[in-house]
């Protein structure tokens, strides 16, 4: 077996990597808890947020912590435009056309990204990326530390944001029972793209708290986007709690499975555990949905 | 039988056109576009008549073209003899798929996750395993005869897809008449009503999805003989799954000659921009992811429902084989 040193870094890693993972998924179980579609473009989102910090960096020289309210603004715009003039013109009351429509999204943006930059893989140099702190006897990279607590705070903020504003509110209220929310003069539309925007408003920080210690190309969205989904359906759809704990669980999943059987299989862990979720208990963990 | 005799009458007039065709850059275009019109039509099966939209179709492929490959060059066997082997593995993929999702219920988004998820595990897979030739792919040696089921011109290919073709239009006919077709169509409708009145879901959907994966096992193997080369990305990645959808979605989910003409016009299209922007990667799949979202939004019913509504609009019946279906289903 492994020295219990490599294992707690491996841990470690996982944790870390694993609440990045839950911001994406918080993003995308928030979409699906309010207007319950299954959002295909968020790994294609992620990318392009991605991009955004890689070229604020490169072109700018802003650093990736320094853009997180440039970016979580500029997600947020995205989403709320995107699903206010084209998700919801194109969905004519039909769950499938939704998924067409974002399958059609994530297959534009990814290939445009392609047509751009190339398929070159690139990451960003900060004066902290080969920084370490030690945990115990673990080392581990400084970037992750902040991207865990990052994610952390970030995830906070959003359940004040539900909990306690006004328009958590009225989010709330749309995702229980839209007409009712309509009769009582909240306009649905608009809670509707609200909410798809601050979803992508998660993956932008997401995007921030990642690139130091990864990189980007145009398909790096794709890996992302079925770890999303299996958080999403390990946790329960729409579920908070269940997207932070799954994603926690992915993320020390895929760390040891990559260990133990390396990197690639390491990711069948993942699939293996989405596609069991799904047939054994698809309303997820903590779902309650019938 | 108006369906099958224009189908048959579609099948001869390719069948003439490909034998007079002496322009190598036609009988191209002919093969791919036949070739583009037998992943929608496999992909139409369960996702229009069945009502199951798979995002992961690929994986059904990608089996036939690894088993036509391999059993060439690992059991050493006659690729005409591989290619019903090829057939049998797509549709017997399909049914594991099918048995594990339909029996665990899995309906709308979870099933084209599922399919998704099952297509990348394949991918992971055949890029881990040896026999699939890892990273590198597997190449089929080139022996041009008609015997080795390769052709030194395209025609034979044209042939041979086109054969395909009429055989998925003919099932797609059978679906649209059939007291099966009718079970299939109610269950996509309204599958507590078709279960109330004795249909079993989980079978007729498992038909569905073992007919659909048989075709689209044959499209692999047919690649295999095409290009002599398959690899994990080709096989199991997205754009197979998403060439087969669009298609469809594009000409008419559940029509029989939507997927013909949808399929077709978007190879025309891929390959007009191809040529207007050169070989710059991507640009064709921006296109398709354009046209799926353009056509959603605003012909949610595809080009051949745009053209019916057309039809109703000019004050004219629409086609009479949609009260034969009607028929069928109150019989049912």
């Amino acid at each position: 077996m492994f020295d219990p040193v490599i294992l707690l870094s491996a841990l470690l890693n996982g944790l870390t990597t694993g609440a990045v993972y839950a911001l994406i998924a918080l993003g995308l179980t928030l979409i699906y808890g309010v207007l319950h579609i299954i959002n295909f473009a968020h790994g294609a989102a992620l990318m392009i947020a991605l991009y955004a910090v890689f070229l604020l960096k490169e072109r700018l020289g802003i650093d990736p912590y320094m853009a997180l309210p440039i970016v979580i603004l500029g997600m947020f715009a995205f989403g709320y435009l995107l699903q206010r003039f084209v998700i919801n013109r194109a969905s004519h009351g039909k769950d499938e056309n939704i998924l067409l429509v974002t399958l059609g999204l994530s297959i534009v943006l990814e290939n445009l990204a392609l047509v751009w930059f190339h398929s070159d893989t690139r990451n960003i140099e900060t004066a902290y990326t080969l920084s370490t702190i030690e945990i115990g006897p673990a080392m581990i990279a400084l970037p992750k530390v902040i991207a865990f607590f990052g994610a952390l705070v970030v995830a906070a903020v959003l359940f004040l944001i539900i909990r306690m504003t006004d328009l958590g509110r009225a989010i709330r209220a749309v995702s229980r029972e839209k007409h009712g929310a309509k009769l009582m003069g909240i306009d649905v539309d608009k809670v509707y793209a609200l909410s798809f925007g601050i979803g992508m408003a998660c993956v932008g920080a997401a995007a921030c708290f990642l690139l130091p210690t990864y990189y980007v190309n145009p398909q790096v969205g794709s890996g992302f986007v079925l770890i999303a989904f299996t958080i999403v359906v390990l946790g329960g759809m729409g579920s908070f709690a269940g997207a932070l704990v799954g994603g926690l669980l992915i993320g020390v999943v895929e760390s040891l499975g990559g260990l133990w059987f390396g990197d690639s299989l390491g990711q069948m862990g993942i699939f293996a555990i989405f596609i069991v979720v799904l047939l054994v208990r698809p309303q997820g963990l903590f779902g309650a949905r019938a | 039988m108006r369906d099958v005799r224009s189908i048959l009458i579609f099948g001869v007039l390719l069948a003439v056109a490909a034998s007079v065709l002496q322009s190598g850059v036609l009988l191209t275009f002919l093969m791919m576009s036949l070739y583009a019109v037998l992943l929608s039509q496999s992909w139409n099966i369960l996702g229009g008549y069945g009502g199951q939209l798979s995002f992961g179709h690929a994986l059904f492929f990608g089996v036939g073209a690894y088993t036509q490959a391999i059993a060439q060059l690992s059991w050493g066997w006659n690729p005409w003899l591989a290619l019903p082997v090829a057939i049998a593995f797509g549709a017997f993929a399909g049914l594991v798929v099918g048995a594990l999702a339909f029996r665990g219920g899995l309906k709308g988004s979870y099933f084209a996750l599922v399919t998704l998820a099952f297509a990348e595990v394949a991918r992971i897979l055949a890029v881990s395993v040896s026999f699939t030739g890892g990273g590198v792919g597997l190449m089929v040696p080139l022996h041009a005869s008609a015997a080795n089921l390769q052709f030194g011109s395209r025609r034979g290919y044209v042939y041979l897809l086109l054969s395909f073709v009429v055989a998925a239009l003919l099932v797609t006919a059978w679906l649209r008449h059939s007291r099966f077709g009718a079970y299939l169509q109610a269950v996509r409708d309204n599958e507590s009503a078709a279960r109330a009145i004795g249909v079993d879901p989980v079978r007729v959907k498992l038909g569905a999805i073992a007919l659909s994966a048989a075709f689209m096992g044959a499209a692999g193997a047919c690649y295999v003989q095409m290009f002599q080369y398959i690899d994990a990305g080709i096989a199991f990645g997205p754009s197979i799954s998403i060439e087969a959808l669009v298609g469809v979605i594009v000409g008419g989910v559940g029509t029989l000659w939507g997927p013909v003409l949808g399929a077709a016009l978007l190879y025309v299209l891929g390959e007009s921009t191809r040529n207007l922007f050169g070989e710059l990667p991507g640009i064709s799949m921006v296109i398709y992811g354009v046209v799926l979202v353009v056509i959603v939004m605003f012909l949610p019913r595809g080009l051949t429902g745009a053209g019916m509504s057309v039809r109703r609009m000019m004050g004219r019946p629409a086609k009479p084989n949609r009260t034969s279906e009607r028929k069928e289903e109150a019989r049912v």
